[in-house]
């Protein structure tokens, strides 16, 4: 196992080196660059002032001295300063922005792992039952119903109609001078409308997904051979088929390692919180390169990560692979 | 003033208040039933909605709208435009203009403290324009600082700069923010010194906090050199979401923004709303326009550009795309300013006149598809604009409508900003674009009419090339005399509405909203924020109890 471990670990790199070359070249294909932000259609901006920008940034080199200056860095861990005009680490920028985006997407998918599971499960039980297809209607609107609408109407309804909920952003104005307890459930206020419609608009693959696996499990001979044994039915269901139906979940779950930090721009901008998904396509409409490739880079490596946790976790669930 | 003409609209560029770019206009509903004394009072904060966050404070560094707005509370330049667009100054008491033109000599204003305490000298202001001309500075302001052949600062109150020529647009260059050398000096890239995140300046309002892409806060400045301004707190919250924004105002969440035409005529027109806002209108700083790529065989006829101008009905256009906010343009720069031309060519919605002019030019219909035919092409071209801006968008169908009706199909494509800038406007390939200019208070705009501006990168990008152009807009920028300028640049807004290398379209109002506490705004051909130190909420109305 461990050996098996370390030799997928080693192969990462290759893989990130690759990966990390075709962001790199696909960034620079893409027309613009970083200084066209404050220099395209400025008409105090000469030519010499772009030359020297040009220069300031090293974007004057040839691309592969480019892309080796930036392997270079990375090597050492050393993510490089952004080109926007703060000048600040990229590092420090991501850093800033992970907790917020880490709290809304953990605390999201545990949200929908703990409603769509029953759900799931319960509509596999009772497939075609009132409650298989009411359930069923409900986290397809869900799924299909826009996210920026439907959180306009919840706004209007929670923000401005009741006054119950904060519109947007993730803190009030007084958030400074909050006890620690005051600022928790600021914060909470704050997170549950985005919450909440992460939550609806996720449940349909998560529940379908079960309900699917559950089926398919209900019918196999041992759940058959459990009820003839005469088993209770909850032993049945929750025992036998329930934990065999989870364990392709763990692949999910390790495929949503990326997602942890990844961002929905769309969904961040409505609701105004200043996460990930916001910092990287500020990032790629200004052609701030060594952002880009900051966050490229980090989601490579969650990805890669995150399948070999997968790997390793349905290998520690199911002594059938283990063994093999 | 720090940054003219700049594409308007462009997504990622702050809207943010526009609040320095108008001209006259009045609160279109007034405050009412409120029986509170009204009397100026020390106190409350103000929140800004802003759809884009600070990139950094230092305004040589940056070039984004949200960013400049921020650093304005912060720090003063030595000269300012003022409620009328007219420069007056700021940390320079006066200034004089030497008989040839070429010297200018500002007199500092006495007693103006940084934040930190220490004096303002003519130090400072030489340590600025080292930095704006120092190749470490990753500026894209500098030209205009390059021109200075000498500069001095003979005593600590007295600033000297000598240009080479006479060049009427230097002066507004030193409205660029003077930075505080005893802070800056030890880092020979500003742009990476701490003070672009957390600054130090002379301004009405001192730096509090900056939480990235969440909100900027400032505080009074008792000490500031024009008096102490009344609000006590100034919060600029970023909400990128127009929508949200406008849902935070009616929440309560924010206090000033920008509306955009339908929140304006539609959204806000209740007795709820004007109870608690007053909004105002004023004739915006930009304008959007039609351009033609010159060098195209058919746009080349004077006649073909002029009856396009007769086909576009600007008035479909204001009414379609504005919901009836703005007027029509005429030309490039803004109504009612000193060097607005009201009196040039004008092209009245006339597809007759139109198809007359075309026919002249050789433009017939022959087989009855409904398309004009010369020399056996039928007229069929593409108009192109930047992906993202809805208004733009508006603007190219209704166009393409109008221009139907005299027999020309025009095609519609839309490109993401930089692609579109990149590919097609640096590289010629385009028949026709919609884009817009933000006009700047100074009439100088030989970037984009004069004929050799017209390399890539550069600006005259329709190539467009006209001699007399060109040397009025030589006369307009060397001297400093007014009624010489105003001459030249009536005489070029005479020949470009004969021309018509650009169709001008329009020019839209901005549309700010501000919560009726605030009392004390004085709308101007500048807008309204042109006095905000004097802004304030009478006692009995503060919503936020702070202690100045």
């Amino acid at each position: 196992m461990l050996r098996y471990i370390s030799r997928r670990l080693l192969l990462t790199i290759p893989l990130l080196v690759g990966i990390s070359l075709v962001s790199f070249l696909m960034m620079h294909m893409a027309p613009g660059g970083p200084i066209g932000a404050g220099t395209d259609m400025n008409p105090k901006a000469t030519a010499e002032s772009r030359a020297r920008l040009q220069a300031y940034y090293g974007l004057d080199q040839p691309l592969h001295v480019q892309y080796g200056r930036w392997l270079g860095r990375m090597a050492t861990l050393d993510f490089g300063d952004s080109f926007s005009p703060d000048g600040r680490p990229v590092a420090e920028k991501i850093r800033e922005r992970i907790p917020i985006t880490l709290t809304i997407n953990v605390l999201s998918m545990g949200l929908i792992f703990l409603v769509a599971i029953p759900v799931g499960v319960y509509s596999a039980v009772r497939r075609g039952s009132l409650f298989d297809r009411v359930s069923t209607v409900a986290v397809f609107i869900g799924f299909a119903i826009p996210t920026f609408w439907l959180a306009l109407l919840m706004m209007i309804l929670f923000g401005v109609k009741l006054g119950w909920l904060p519109i947007s952003g993730i803190s009030s104005l007084d958030y400074g001078s909050l006890g620690p307890l005051g600022k928790l459930a600021d914060r909470a206020h704050h997170l549950v409308l985005p919450l909440l419609l992460l939550g609806f608009g996720g449940l349909a693959g998560m529940s379908r997904y079960m309900r699917s696996n559950m089926l398919e499990v209900i019918r196999q001979d041992y759940v058959a051979t459990a009820r003839a044994k005469g088993l209770p039915e909850g032993t049945v269901v929750f025992r036998h088929a329930m934990r065999n139906a989870l364990l392709p979940v763990i692949t999910i779950l390790g495929l949503s390692v990326p997602d942890l930090l990844g961002g929905s721009v769309i969904f961040e901008t409505i609701f105004a919180i200043p996460g990930l998904g916001q910092l990287f396509y500020q990032g790629v409409m200004s052609r701030d390169y060594p952002l880009i490739m900051g966050i490229l880079t980090i989601g490579a490596f969650l990805t890669l990560l995150g399948n070999l946790l997968a790997d390793a976790g349905y290998a520690l669930a199911d002594p059938r692979i283990r063994q093999g | 003033m720090r940054e003219p003409l700049r594409r308007a609209g462009f997504p990622s560029i702050a809207l943010f208040l526009l609040l320095a770019a108008c001209g006259g206009g009045k609160p279109e509903s007034a405050g009412k039933g409120t029986a509170v004394p009204d009397v100026p009072a020390y106190g409350d904060a103000i929140v800004e909605g802003s759809i884009g966050d600070v990139s950094g404070f230092l305004t040589a560094v940056t070039s984004d709208a949200a960013s400049h707005e921020a650093a304005g509370y912060v720090f003063n330049g030595l000269v300012r435009y003022d409620k009328n667009l007219k420069l007056e100054g700021e940390l320079a008491e006066s200034w004089e203009i030497s008989p040839d033109e070429k010297k200018i000599t500002f007199h500092l204003r006495k007693g103006v403290k940084w934040h930190d305490g220490a004096p303002l000298t003519s130090d400072d202001v030489m340590f600025t324009y080292r930095r704006m001309i120092d190749p470490r500075t990753p500026t894209a302001y500098r030209e205009s600082f390059l021109q200075v052949l000498r500069a001095a600062n003979p005593d600590p109150h007295t600033f000297v700069v000598e240009y080479g020529r006479p060049y009427a647009p230097a002066l507004e260059s030193w409205g660029m923010h003077i930075l505080p050398r005893h802070l800056l000096e030890k880092f020979p890239d500003i742009s990476k010194s701490p003070l672009n995140k957390k600054p130090v300046g002379t301004g009405p309002f001192r730096f509090v906090e900056w939480k990235t892409g969440e909100k900027v806060a400032f505080e009074v400045n008792p000490d500031y050199f024009e008096g102490k301004p009344y609000i006590a707190r100034v919060i600029t919250r970023v909400i990128p979401d127009q929508a949200t924004m406008f849902l935070e105002l009616k929440a309560g969440g924010v206090d000033v923004m920008n509306l955009t035409p339908p929140q304006y005529t539609r959204q806000t027109e209740t007795a709820e709303f004007r109870k608690s806002f007053n909004k105002y209108k004023y004739t915006g700083s930009q304008y959007t326009y039609l351009g033609f790529r010159l060098s195209h065989p058919w746009f080349k006829d004077v006649r073909v550009r002029q009856a396009i101008a007769h086909a576009a009905d600007k008035k479909a256009l204001i009414d379609g795309v504005l919901l009836g906010l703005g007027q029509e343009a005429t030309g490039p720069y803004k109504p009612g300013t000193w060097a607005f031309n009201p009196g040039v060519r004008k092209y009245p919605h006339d597809p007759g006149r139109a198809k007359a002019l075309l026919a002249e030019a050789g433009w017939k219909e022959k087989d009855g598809d409904g398309v004009l035919k010369k020399d056996g092409q039928r007229f069929e071209f593409t108009v192109m604009t930047n992906a993202g801006n809805e208004a733009r968008a508006k603007t190219a169908a209704i166009l393409q409508q109008n221009l139907a009706e005299v027999g020309i199909a025009m095609k519609i494509r839309t490109v993401e900003w930089a692609a579109f800038i990149n590919e097609f406007i640096d590289k010629r390939k385009f028949d026709a674009i919609i884009l817009g200019w933000n006009t700047s208070p100074d009439p100088d705009q030989y970037e984009i009419w004069h004929s050799s501006k017209t390399g890539p990168k550069e600006l005259n990008h329709v190539g467009y090339a006209n001699a007399e152009v060109d040397r009025l807009l030589d006369d307009g920028r060397s001297t400093f005399d007014l009624e010489k300028r105003k001459k030249a640049y009536f005489r070029i807004q005479e020949i470009l509405a004969e021309e018509q290398p650009y169709v001008f379209l329009y020019v839209p109002e901005s549309l700010p909203v501000v919560h009726n506490r605030f009392r004390g705004i004085e709308p101007a051909p500048a807008g309204i924020s042109h006095n905000f130190i004097k802004w304030y909420a009478p006692k009995a109305l503060q919503k936020h109890q702070i202690q100045p």
